[in-house]
């Protein structure tokens, strides 16, 4: 049993935000030519005077929206994560987390699924990265029901959010009763032998990956971390202590990103047993989407696999 | 002078020029004590800005200091975030705070960052001091301004060396597609940077290696492009009317400077961009800008 696919992030970024500035003329969407990737022209079709394009030049698109938002209105940043976190990043760090404007980055493209292009456009730590950056938040949600609640929530809070939307569909975890509750972790799965916890599209995977385990007698309590910074800490020592025994699984690499974050506050609140799921110290090669999830160990059955030799090791 | 500027005099009667040359003179004066209280800080850049600051600040920008947070005020960028003691003098002698807390600057918990903190300071419209980045939020500025129907302008000062940022030609091309004539940018064209290249220039240094050209580079960006003296009050008074008149572009001011402008030892020297001052360097700068000579206890520091 796998759980079903959803819509792609991407598309829910382009509606989510248009209807939310339909609602609110203060939303402005920012492009660096790529609004037909990221679907930010559903944005442009439905509001073209707010739909500022800023051409293949993303350090001063940042900058811009920096500008913008001191005048009171509130940018989306509509381009690849590799552009809008590392090109880009000293803008982030001087104009937008120094100042606390209120710039919402929102690009596409986190993790494995860029259509197939390679290292270049692979960025595999810009959770470490930005959850770094004192001033800025962190959100990876785990799915597009999920990527709505939180668009919408990026709209109403006050400051700079870092927001990594995924590009292609992928396993919907939720239902429409979910509610996202910002710097709140969710608990998904309840277990007794080892805590499983995931962020973003790995979420849906590695709640796969439980079901395989509990297949073998293995009871994984899961918790998803849609908020990285800040981070659950409370949920965090309660599903350590609940098992006594945590993995983190990610679709980043597991330095620095949610395995770090996990790391860290375990070893001052709780520590306990910890091993990191994700990209080892690498850059990503091109290659189809379920390809990459098999090679990078991050589909359900690699991380399953992965888990029952992480226990067996450590008994 | 060459540029659409030639020809153009000023509004301003001689009352208000010497009014602004005072206040310029000021500034300087501030910048060197400041700096030398602080024992850090930048001079040349601050001093070949002054009389820039001076007109901008008492004359073109519409602004209430008593209400920094006005929405129809003007807004101000230093984009060449290290000249910011001059920046914070000018705000002092037009009221924004008491020029006494000048002396905080760059001090632990100070207001008076080293470089602009706009959380720090109200009336500060943007933080700066990574070079290349000003003119980008000073064009979202204006064009947050277009969109919002607030009728501001938005100024913004570079320095020539900063010019070798690629991002100030990312902006400056954003700029022109986007027509924003409330756009000012006034460039600090003092023909030194903090080092530069080696060469046989001044000190064994060369000027900054984009200019030469500055203005036909904003012009071929689409922008309009004015060029004064930028220590000739009256013209830079000219100039920042006729700015202040869009025709469809944004404007690009282009400063004539000399580096460290006003201390006749620190002139067109690179290595005034920051350096302690000695005693009776003080002693000097203040007589080269017409201040009694300074108690030994303040030259001494
Ligand atoms: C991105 C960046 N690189 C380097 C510096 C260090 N720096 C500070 S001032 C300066 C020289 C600036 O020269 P210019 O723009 O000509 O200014 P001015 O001559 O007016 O002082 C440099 C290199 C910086 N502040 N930001
Ligand atoms: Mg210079």
């Amino acid at each position: 049993m796998t759980l079903p696919m959803g819509r792609p992030m991407r598309e829910i970024f382009g509606e989510t935000v248009a209807e939310l500035a339909t609602d609110d003329p203060r939303i402005v969407m920012l492009d660096g030519d790529v609004g037909s990737s990221t679907r930010g022209d559903i944005f442009e079709q439905a509001h073209p005077d707010r739909y500022l394009q800023m051409g293949i030049a993303e350090q001063n698109m940042l900058g811009v929206a920096a500008g913008l938002a001191t005048m009171g209105l509130i940018p989306f940043i509509s381009t690849f994560v590799s552009f809008a976190v590392v090109r880009p990043l000293d803008q982030i760090r001087v104009l937008i987390a120094q100042t606390g404007l209120n710039v919402k980055i929102t690009p596409g493209y986190a993790g494995l699924f860029t259509g197939m292009t390679g290292m270049s456009h692979i960025i595999v730590d810009d959770v470490s990265i930005m959850r770094a950056m004192p001033g800025m938040v962190t959100v990876s949600p785990a799915d597009d029901v999920e990527a709505a609640q939180v668009l919408r929530w990026a709209a109403a809070y006050q400051g700079p959010v870092y927001v990594r939307l995924v590009r292609d569909a992928t396993q919907r975890l939720f239902d429409e009763s979910y509610r996202f509750e910002f710097g709140r972790a969710v608990t998904i799965r309840e277990g007794r032998d080892v805590t499983l916890v995931s962020t973003g599209a790995q979420t849906p995977r590695t709640v796969d990956a439980a079901e395989l385990l509990a297949a073998e007698g293995i009871d994984a309590h899961v918790v998803h971390v849609p908020t990285i910074k800040p981070l659950d800490v409370a949920a965090i020592v309660a599903a350590a202590d609940r098992t006594g025994r945590v993995i983190t699984v990610e679709e980043h690499t597991v330095i620095g990103g949610l395995g770090g974050a996990v790391a860290e506050t375990l070893g001052e609140h709780r520590p306990t047993r910890i091993d990191r799921i994700g990209l080892q110290d690498l850059y990503i090669q091109s290659g189809p989407n379920d390809a990459l999830l098999d090679i990078y160990g991050l589909s359900a059955a690699r991380v399953s696999d992965r888990v029952r030799e992480l226990l067996a090791a450590s008994r | 002078m060459s540029g659409a500027s030639a020809g153009t005099t000023t509004h301003a009667d001689a009352g208000e020029v010497a009014r602004l040359e005072e206040v310029a003179r000021r500034i300087r004066v501030h910048v060197v004590r400041v700096v030398n209280h602080a024992r850090g800080g930048h001079l040349g850049g601050p001093l070949s800005a002054a009389d820039l600051l001076a007109a901008l600040y008492f004359h073109a920008m519409r602004v209430r200091p008593e209400d920094p947070d006005w929405p129809d005020r003007d807004r101000f960028v230093l984009s060449k975030g290290h000249s910011s003691i001059g920046l914070y003098a000018a705000m002092a002698l037009r009221g924004y705070f008491p020029e006494e807390e000048l002396l905080t600057f760059d001090a632990a918990h100070s207001r008076l960052q080293g470089h602009p903190d706009m959380t720090r300071l109200p009336g500060l419209d943007m933080s700066t001091g990574s070079l290349g980045m000003g003119i980008s939020a000073a064009m979202g500025i204006a064009l947050g301004g277009r969109l919002t129907g607030h009728d501001i302008r938005a100024f913004v000062m570079l320095g020539d060396g900063e010019c070798q940022e690629g991002e100030v030609w990312e902006a400056a091309m954003a700029a022109a597609k986007y027509r924003l004539d409330n756009l000012v940018a006034i460039i600090d064209h003092n023909r030194l940077q903090q080092f530069g290249w080696h060469g046989d220039g001044p000190d064994g240094r060369l000027p900054p290696q984009v200019p030469g050209e500055l203005a036909g580079k904003w012009r071929a960006f689409g922008w309009r492009v004015l060029e004064v003296d930028g220590h000739d009050m009256a013209a830079i008074l000219g100039v920042l009317d006729e700015a202040a008149h869009g025709d469809g572009r944004p404007t690009a001011v282009i400063a004539d400077t000399v580096k460290g402008k006003g201390v006749s030892f620190m002139e067109g020297h690179y290595f005034w961009h920051t350096r302690l001052i000695k005693p009776e360097e003080f002693a000097q700068a203040m007589a080269d800008l017409g201040e009694p000579a300074p108690a030994a206890e303040e030259a001494a520091r």
